[in-house]
This record gives structure tokens, C-alpha cells and sequence, in this order.
């Protein structure tokens, strides 16, 4: 089967396509939106022809395209994400950048979510075609204290929209800042789920929520075995428990658990793949000395593998932000990885071996895989 | 699409290149509208999503877009349109 890398970046949006026969060989197309901020491009996989492409530009706000053909043509959509209008007095919320987009349940056909900056929550039920806030969330009592606006360096963002594939009423977000939440009704109700995970850079650290996930992710087979990539650290959590355990610091102290995104292995729980960076003194978020480095856990996190060979052996200061990260759905499966330098890497091998895929593109923010 | 005859009971409004995907590629269009709120629902009557690119759900003016009448700076969607006014939707400065 051919496959097809979405390219999200500052600058647009590009396809890398492959033949199946031909795993090592890609194709460049694109830009599509030349000149527009790109932050996410996601396949339906329930109607695989189907994509949404999260999109703004420095000048325009922010809306979400749709293609029903595999990224021929797109159709803007007619009712963008946006918040409720505000009633007198009260804070007036819009939306800044759509920036996460997740398919619905499998058997919801048709539906969508959508995270936004600054932190909201919107669902769709149509495709993509006209979005409504998740009041559950976005008008929660408690959410200016749960999303209060510490902004991170790129805005305050809602991300790692999750569902479970057993019960479309369950659902994890993420916020940075602001930590994980869970709902179990649909995203009526929603409440903090940040148990052992460290927030040194608060003034009490045991703050039930106030966190800075950067990326979480849920395996699809095995749904009770949540990761995320942290601000302080790397973390599972096996449901239906509630504390989450650090098993970044497996990792070399030289190197650290800091960095952006983590993929999981299509069919094993316990294969994942992280991409450290430099978080320390001013947080330069590079690769480690210059020197590029994937690390893989086959065992849930008890220990870690570097994953260099192919990549840079110096002088690369890239960062791996947390959408730029993926894998396929091969039994061997292939990573992937879009550097803020403009640099796709490939690796048809678990990450063994690396080789660049594309180059000079612009930032690169995501990386998906599409069928 | 190529320039759009103006009438002589609707207003002109000038176009910005980021917003032309929407006008089929025109730089003027004409519109209807005694407010900027006016004209604004007019354009995006006719050019669909072309007023949440500009606006945003709280009627604010996004960060990076200015709104004239003529050579009055609009700071709100009630500024009064006239015929014969010219409109025109800029896009500022905010680029890298």
C-alpha cells in the first residue's frame, strides 16, 4: 500500500509520497497554502480520503480546511472553531490558532475535535464543515483556573486530543499549560488527571493541575496504557490507575527525559519513541550538543536505546516539535520526524537507521502519516 | 474573476491580497451597508468565511488586520459607510 506523509509548517503545507514497493523513495508535492501557518494535518480513518488541515497566517485567523479527495482540493470550512460570544463583564475568548485536530470514535462517523490557542475545545459533526464549542470544557467552572493563561513560548495550547476506542464518552486532553483531564461523559464533565507528574517550575509542585504535557498519546490496542512527553520528564500511566510513573529517568542523565513529541509502535504497548532535547539552564530545546538522537523503549519505559545511526553526527541544532513525530501502521514499522530546520528524517526500520526524506523545507510543526 | 462594476448605490472596498482567495482573485468589490458591520455581512454573504479571517467571534478586529473608510482607521464595526465611501480591508505589517 502507497503512503503519505502530511507536512505541516510555518509556511504551508507538503506531501511526501511513497510507493509501497518503494519504502525508501519519496515524492515532494505541495505547497498547498503556500504562506499559511500550518499546525496539523490529520486523516480520517474512517473515510481515508478524508483530511483536515488546521490552518491561519500571520495576518488572517484561524480555520480548518477539508479535502475529500486525498489533498486535491480543499474546502475551507464554513463555520471555523470559535468561542461563544461573552457576555457583558465577562472575559472575551477567541480563538487564536486551531492547533490540534483528532478524528471521533469509529463509530462516529463524521465527527471531529479540534484544540485550540488559547485552550478550547471544539467539536464537529459533520466532517470538519461547521465546528461548536465543548461547553463541558470550555465554559467549566474551573477552567480559567485550569487553562490560566501561562502562556508557553508559542501560546497556551490545547493538544493530544484522545479518544477511546472502547467507549466514545471517554476522552483525554492535554493543555500547556495546564495539565491532562479526563472525561468520562462525553466532555460534559471534566477533571484533572496530573498525579506524581513533577511541575518544578511552579512554587508548590503538588498542584493538582497547572502541568505542561507536551505531548500524550494512548495505544489503540491498548487503550488503558496512556505516555506523555512532559515538560519535567516522560511518564505512563497504566488506567485505571491515576499516578503517573516517570520512566524518562531510564534515560542517560547527559541526555535527560525533556523534549516534545513521543509515537507509540502500532501494535506493541510497549514500544515507544521519544525525541530529547536540550531543557536545560535557558531551555535552548535543541538536540543535545548538536548531536540528533531518537530513543526507543521496548519495555513500557524500564529502559531506553539511542537511535542515531543515518542522523547528523554534529553540528545539528534542530528541535523535534510535538506534532513532527510518527509512525505507520507496519508491522515493522516506520518513524518519522519533520525538524524545525526544515529536514524530514525517515526510517523504514524502528528508527535502527535514519535517511532524510525532504529538506529545505520551512519550520516544520507536524508530521503525519495518511494511507 | 475580473473586476466587479461598481454601483452607484453600494460602496467600494479594496482588497487585500491575502483575502483575494475569497474574491475569486479581485482587488475592489462593491457592497452594501450604511456600517462597516454592514459591509462586512455583505462580503461574507457573497465570499464565505472572508469576515472570520478579519473579525473574530467577539466582533474584535484580529491583531493584524486594519479596517479604513476612505482614510479613517475604523477601531469599531458601527463606523458609518456611505455611498461613493471606499472601504479598505489592509492587511499590516507582521511578517519573518
Amino acid at each position: 500500500m502507497s503512503s503519505t506523509l502530511w507536512i505541516g509548517t510555518r509556511k504551508g503545507a507538503f506531501a511526501l509520497r511513497r510507493a509501497a514497493l518503494r519504502r525508501k523513495t519519496w515524492k515532494l508535492s505541495g505547497p498547498f497554502f503556500l504562506g499559511h501557518v500550518i499546525h496539523h494535518v490529520v486523516q480520517d480513518p474512517r473515510e481515508p480520503r478524508v483530511l483536515l488541515m488546521a490552518a491561519k497566517t500571520g495576518h488572517l485567523g484561524p480555520t480548518v480546511f477539508r479535502s475529500a479527495d486525498r489533498g486535491k482540493s480543499w474546502k475551507e470550512a464554513a463555520t471555523p472553531p470559535a468561542f461563544r460570544k461573552a457576555a457583558e463583564g465577562e472575559a472575551a475568548r477567541a480563538v487564536d490558532a486551531v492547533f490540534w485536530l483528532t478524528p471521533g470514535h469509529a463509530s462516529q462517523r463524521g465527527s471531529w475535535y479540534a484544540g485550540s490557542s488559547p485552550a478550547g475545545l471544539f467539536r464537529s459533526e459533520d466532517g470538519g464543515a461547521n465546528w461548536s464549542s465543548v461547553t463541558g470544557f470550555n465554559d467549566h467552572p474551573m477552567r480559567p483556573q485550569w487553562a490560566a493563561g501561562f502562556g508557553t513560548p508559542g501560546g497556551e495550547f490545547l493538544h493530544s486530543i484522545l479518544v477511546d476506542p472502547r467507549e466514545p464518552r471517554h476522552l483525554y486532553i492535554s493543555i500547556s499549560t495546564g495539565g491532562t483531564f479526563e472525561s468520562t461523559d462525553g466532555g460534559s464533565d471534566w477533571s484533572p488527571l496530573n498525579e506524581d507528574v513533577a511541575a518544578d517550575f511552579l512554587p508548590d509542585a503538588s498542584v493538582p493541575f497547572g502541568h505542561d504535557p507536551h505531548c500524550m498519546v494512548q495505544h489503540p490496542l491498548a487503550p488503558d496504557r496512556l505516555y506523555q512527553q512532559n515538560h519535567c520528564g516522560i511518564y505512563r500511566l497504566d488506567r485505571p490507575g491515576r499516578r503517573w510513573l516517570r520512566i524518562g529517568k531510564a534515560l542517560p542523565k547527559k541526555i535527560g527525559d525533556i523534549g516534545f513529541p513521543i509515537v507509540l509502535h502500532p501494535t506493541d504497548a510497549d514500544t515507544a519513541w521519544v525525541f530529547p532535547m536540550d531543557g536545560t539552564t535557558v531551555w535552548p530545546r535543541t538536540a543535545i550538543d548538536g548531536k540528533p538522537a531518537a530513543y526507543v523503549t521496548r519495555d513500557a519505559g524500564a529502559t531506553w536505546k539511542r537511535l542515531d545511526r543515518g542522523l547528523p553526527r554534529q553540528n545539528a541544532w534542530f528541535t523535534v516539535l510535538r506534532q513532527a513525530m510518527c509512525t505507520d501502521g507496519q508491522r515493522r514499522a516506520g518513524v518519522f520526524f519533520g525538524t524545525t530546520s526544515g529536514e524530514v528524517w525517515a526510517s523504514t526500520n524502528e528508527g535502527d537507521s535514519w535517511a532524510c526524506a525532504a529538506r529545505h523545507l520551512p519550520q516544520i510543526y507536524s508530521v503525519t502519516h495518511a494511507t | 474573476m475580473s473586476e466587479q462594476p461598481l454601483s452607484d448605490v453600494k460602496c467600494t472596498v479594496r482588497v487585500a491580497s491575502p483575502l483575494r482567495s475569497y474574491t475569486g482573485g479581485a482587488s475592489t468589490v462593491d457592497a452594501d451597508g450604511a456600517t462597516l458591520s454592514d459591509v462586512l455581512a455583505d462580503l461574507d454573504r457573497r465570499f464565505p468565511g472572508i469576515r472570520f479571517r478579519m473579525i473574530d467571534e467577539q466582533d474584535r478586529i484580529r491583531r493584524h488586520i486594519r479596517l479604513f473608510v476612505n482614510t479613517r482607521e475604523a477601531n469599531a464595526l458601527s463606523e458609518p459607510v456611505a455611498v461613493s465611501d471606499t472601504v479598505h480591508l489592509i492587511c499590516a505589517l507582521s511578517g519573518g
